[in-house]
């Protein structure tokens, strides 16, 4: 039995909350600890950022199997009932994504020339604003943190299959759908949902991608060059 | 009771001492320039004074009241009378009205209440009609121009400025240092300005402070730096290159002869006889003739006839390297150069006033630069 436009879109919707949701979260959790680990110096900074570049290449299976076997009816937060579910599904994506966000973050402000949190506090900013100041400095490579961060979950199916199960009309991403599509013969099918999951990862990417410069940029580089970017 | 002053500060870094200052004031509309070479510990003092470091030792008191060592708040609200510009503009992503703005946002100035004072600010340092240029559009002096702008909107107690023309050309940076000068004195506005440029700090400041090697070598006005350098790295920082040591042979009514290896100069001093003296010369006190001119070396005052080493073209400006038999350096124009058709190897005639040999560390002469 042929695919269903059902089944796709639903899997599209699947996809874009969860991987979206995921990256948000991590978005949340991972520009703030980026800034903060960049921004200060206290002891165990180096041990925790050995551990977020590490978590940064974390397999997705182990993530979904850890995350199984706390979550699962037996678990220790098995009377939650997130098995099988999209929020359990958020969560080893947010696992997943959030390090690279805050290592990339981390990366881009190291970039940024230390003088300008001192000229922001100069000027009267608290270091709270300063670390404001610098954030919008390594906007390019905050939101490519985010962008990978994305990257990294739309693309995911270990993890996903292992605590949501990849249950039609439910579960299934379209990552997972592709799979199952392969795993029945269905190659064609298989691959017009990888050309879906392109479509819209190229979709999503565009709009964030634009978010690193900002309309004033722009409007240099097109005066400079004849060209928008 | 000074606008601010800081008293004992020190600073370390892995245990080297980079500041180590007895005293700093600067006084309501004064400028006080701190001068320095790259190193001397200079902007680690600035940054101190704005509440940027913390000093391992010593106290800071602005306007009356104890600053150093404040903390979150407190910190930030002293921070915020006062504002200061860096060597490099340092503007953030945006436009040039953003750019002036900021401090004032930080400060909960609602955006329709901003525009005003940035306007002004911006008119104050000729860029009253660039508010919505994005600022990478901007060149070196523009952008530093900005972040004057930025600094003055805020209208700070105290304005300090850490080298902040130190990358520009020369024109511009002899325009932007008139019209900084013009600013501060229309408004009144105490400032401390740091560089490691002798003539930027004759220009602006009322008051120079020189640091060597985190110290204060010497504080007083410009001519007490020039004219009156108290050791000898002071006399070299601001360009007295002919250094000699001697001792007194003879001394009459404020006039001395001083025995420099057996070649005798005059100078003004009250050092007895048999005291030792360090004396200095600036380059441009000197003046070549040719050999001839000079009829009797020996008789006359100050008057040596030398070789001439080696030669730089520097612009308008030759500078000679000469043995005489010491080593002397003179800066002549490169009119006189030409005129006098001076070559490597040639001999020439060098002379300098009496009042042109500065005693260094004894405070005299009083009238350097001055006719004899």
């Amino acid at each position: 039995m042929p695919v269903t436009s059902h089944q796709i879109f639903h899997a599209i919707y699947v996809s874009l909350y969860v991987s979206g949701l995921a990256t948000i979260i991590g978005a949340i959790i991972g520009i703030p600890l980026g800034s903060v680990l960049a921004q200060y110096s206290f002891r165990g900074k180096k041990a925790i950022l050995v551990v977020v570049h590490t978590f940064m290449g974390l397999p997705p299976v182990v993530v979904g199997v850890f995350t199984f076997a706390v979550i699962t009816r037996h678990g220790p937060l098995g009377s939650l009932g997130l098995i099988y579910t999209l929020p359990a599904m958020v969560i080893v994506q947010v696992i997943l994504a959030a390090p690279i966000i805050t290592g990339l973050t981390h990366a881009a402000l190291q970039d940024v020339d230390a003088r300008v949190g001192l000229q922001a506090m100069s000027l009267g900013a608290t270091k709270l604003q300063s670390m404001v100041v610098k954030l919008r400095e390594a906007r390019s490579g905050t939101v490519a943190a985010v962008i990978a961060g994305f990257g990294r979950v739309i693309a995911e199916v270990g993890a996903v299959t292992i605590v949501g199960g990849a249950i039609t009309d439910k579960t299934d991403t379209l990552t997972t759908l592709a799979v199952k599509l392969t795993g029945q013969g269905k190659p064609t099918q298989a691959m017009i949902v990888g050309l879906i999951l392109l479509f819209i990862a190229l979709v999503v990417n565009i709009g964030l991608t634009r978010l690193q410069t900002d309309k004033g940029q722009r409007d240099v580089r097109k005066r400079v060059t004849g060209y928008a970017s | 009771m000074p606008v601010l002053e800081a008293t004992g500060l020190k600073k370390s870094y892995f245990g080297r001492s980079v500041v180590d200052v007895e005293r700093v004031a600067v006084h309501k509309g004064e400028t006080l320039v701190m001068l320095g070479p790259s190193g001397s510990g200079k902007s680690v003092l600035l940054r101190m004074l704005n509440l940027l470091e913390k000093p391992d030792e010593g106290t800071i008191v602005f306007n009356g009241e104890e600053v150093q060592g404040l903390e979150g708040s407190h910190r930030v609200a002293v921070a915020r009378r006062m504002a200061m510009i860096f060597q490099d503009p340092l503007l953030f992503r945006g436009s040039v009205e953003q750019n002036v703005g900021y401090g004032l946002k930080v400060r909960r100035v609602h955006s329709a209440e901003r525009a005003a004072p940035v306007k002004e600010a911006l008119e104050v340092v000729g860029l009253g009609d660039m508010g919505g240029t994005y600022v990478s559009t901007l060149s070196g002096g523009e952008a530093q121009r900005v972040s004057v702008a930025r600094a003055l909107v805020l209208k700070p107690e105290l304005l300090l400025l850490d080298e902040p023309f130190a990358n520009l050309d020369t024109p511009t940076r002899h325009t932007l240092q008139h019209e900084l000068k013009e600013i501060l004195k229309a408004k009144g506005m105490t400032a401390i300005f740091v560089t490691h440029d002798q003539e930027e700090a004759a220009r602006l400041g009322d008051r120079i402070l020189v640091l060597h090697d985190g110290t204060i070598a010497q504080e007083g006005s410009a001519r007490d730096i020039f004219y009156e350098p108290e050791t000898e790295f002071v006399a070299r920082f601001v360009g007295v290159d002919n250094i000699f040591t001697g001792k007194v042979v003879g001394a009459e009514g404020g006039h001395a002869e001083v025995s420099v290896d057996g070649t005798v100069f005059e100078a003004l001093t009250d050092v007895k006889p048999g005291g030792e003296v360090m004396l200095g010369i600036r380059p441009e006190d000197v003046t070549l003739v040719p050999a001839g001119d000079i009829e009797s070396p020996a008789s006359s005052r100050n008057a040596f006839t030398g070789k001439v080493i080696d030669l730089e073209l520097r612009g308008p400006l030759v500078w000679v390297h000469m043995e005489c038999p010491f080593p002397l350096e003179a800066l002549i124009t490169r009119r006189s150069y030409e005129e006098m058709g001076i070559e490597a190897g040639a001999v020439m005639g060098a002379r300098f006033k009496t009042v042109a040999v500065v005693v260094i560390g004894t405070g005299a002469p009083a009238t350097g630069g001055e006719s004899q």
